[in-house]
């Protein structure tokens, strides 16, 4: 038996075990099944055993085995499409939709968590291989925690302050704070938004932030995790019980109008609070200044 | 291009001032035009928006 067997088994162990790890089903329900699960682990054993075999490959001086990367690196892109398609086609079914961008974001997430796998399988292989198991072990828990760490991403309520405001009418415009959200016609339809409404202020901490809310698939992503949470009070063919998010041109602000079917006041700005910042709405204006007089690499 | 908001219908209680080229009802209450803006809400699938305490108008967004 080759001196690497036991280095490439715990290397792919490892990284079979940070991919399980990442995958955490919560309130988001994504993914939800085992089915959905079983895929993903699946492709994580594949991206460990890639990053695994790679390490005894380059030692015993097969450079060509790094060809085997750029497999993967295609591989893993099909596992973004993967994902976005998923998505996108149950998204015509939601009754309040992800939106695109939260889409695109989870496929990223998708993706690169394989390259943590391919990453973390590597370096405890390498360290097996170099001195002992035991730093192999170390490593292995190291990469984990980092994966942790850099999957986290940000939360809302790191760059806005979320206040509770009972929605109100002027004439038929329905209005958060001095928001306008949408006009609605019907005495009755009124009254069941003042009943199940609820209305939230998201003010930006700074001027970033505020760019990053105003994005449409940010405002959608809140909109979403609220009523994934705490359902939602609403159904085909009541197009006027719909949940929006409009901004205050003024100053930036955000007026987010929801219908839950749970009136919790607390649990609502918590789960607005920990709606993720989606990659791909952040705005930075003010890093700008760095590139002034002409040098932007 | 799509077209993303269309006026399906329209109710009033002042015909005078009703558009032409769209289904209009004529009501003569605020009542009954509340009542016929409900149903055709549902029917049509579309929200139902006051423009003025004479007009409504169903518009699928």
């Amino acid at each position: 038996m080759s001196d690497y067997v036991y280095p490439i088994l715990f290397g792919i162990v490892c990284g079979v075990i940070s991919r399980m790890l990442m995958l955490r089903t919560d309130y988001r329900q994504y993914p939800t099944y085992l089915h959905g699960k079983i895929i993903h682990i699946a492709l994580g054993f594949i991206a460990s055993a890639l990053g695994a075999i790679a390490v005894p490959a380059l030692i015993q001086e097969e450079y060509t085995a790094i060809t085997f990367l750029t497999v993967a690196a295609s591989q893993f892109r099909e596992v973004r499409n993967m994902e976005r398609n998923t998505l996108a086609q149950l998204d015509q079914y939601e009754l309040v939709s992800r939106g695109n961008t939260y889409i695109e974001g989870i496929a990223i997430a998708f993706e690169s968590r394989n390259y943590l796998v391919i990453f973390t399988s590597m370096l405890t292989t390498l360290a097996y291989v170099l001195f002992h198991i035991i730093v192999g072990i170390i490593v292995a828990i190291g990469c984990m925690f980092l994966s942790k760490l850099l999957m986290g991403g940000g939360k809302l309520k790191d760059i806005v302050d979320i206040e509770y405001v009972e929605p109100h009418f002027k004439k038929e415009g329905l209005y958060v704070d001095n928001i306008y959200i949408m006009n609605i016609g019907l005495p009755q339809r009124q009254e069941e938004v003042l009943k199940y409404g609820m209305g939230f202020i998201l003010k930006p901490k700074n001027f970033n932030s505020r760019s990053t809310i105003a994005n449409l698939g940010q405002r959608q992503a809140i909109l979403h995790d609220i009523h994934t949470a705490l359902g939602v009070y609403r159904d085909s063919g009541t197009p006027a019980l719909v949940p929006l998010a409009k901004r205050d041109l003024d100053d930036g602000r955000v007026g987010v109008f929801v219908l839950p079917q749970e009136k919790n006041i607390e649990k609502a700005i918590d789960i607005i609070g920990n709606t993720p910042t989606l990659e791909n709405a952040i705005r930075m204006p003010t890093k700008r200044k760095k590139h002034e007089g002409g040098n932007i690499s | 291009m799509s077209i993303e908001k269309m006026i399906l219908a329209v109710i009033t209680t002042n015909p005078k001032k009703a558009p032409s080229g769209l289904a209009v009802f004529h009501c003569d209450t605020q009542e009954e035009m509340y009542k016929i803006g409900g149903n055709l809400e549902a029917i049509l699938d579309g929200i139902a928006h006051s423009i003025s305490d004479e007009i409504m108008i169903i518009v699928k967004h």
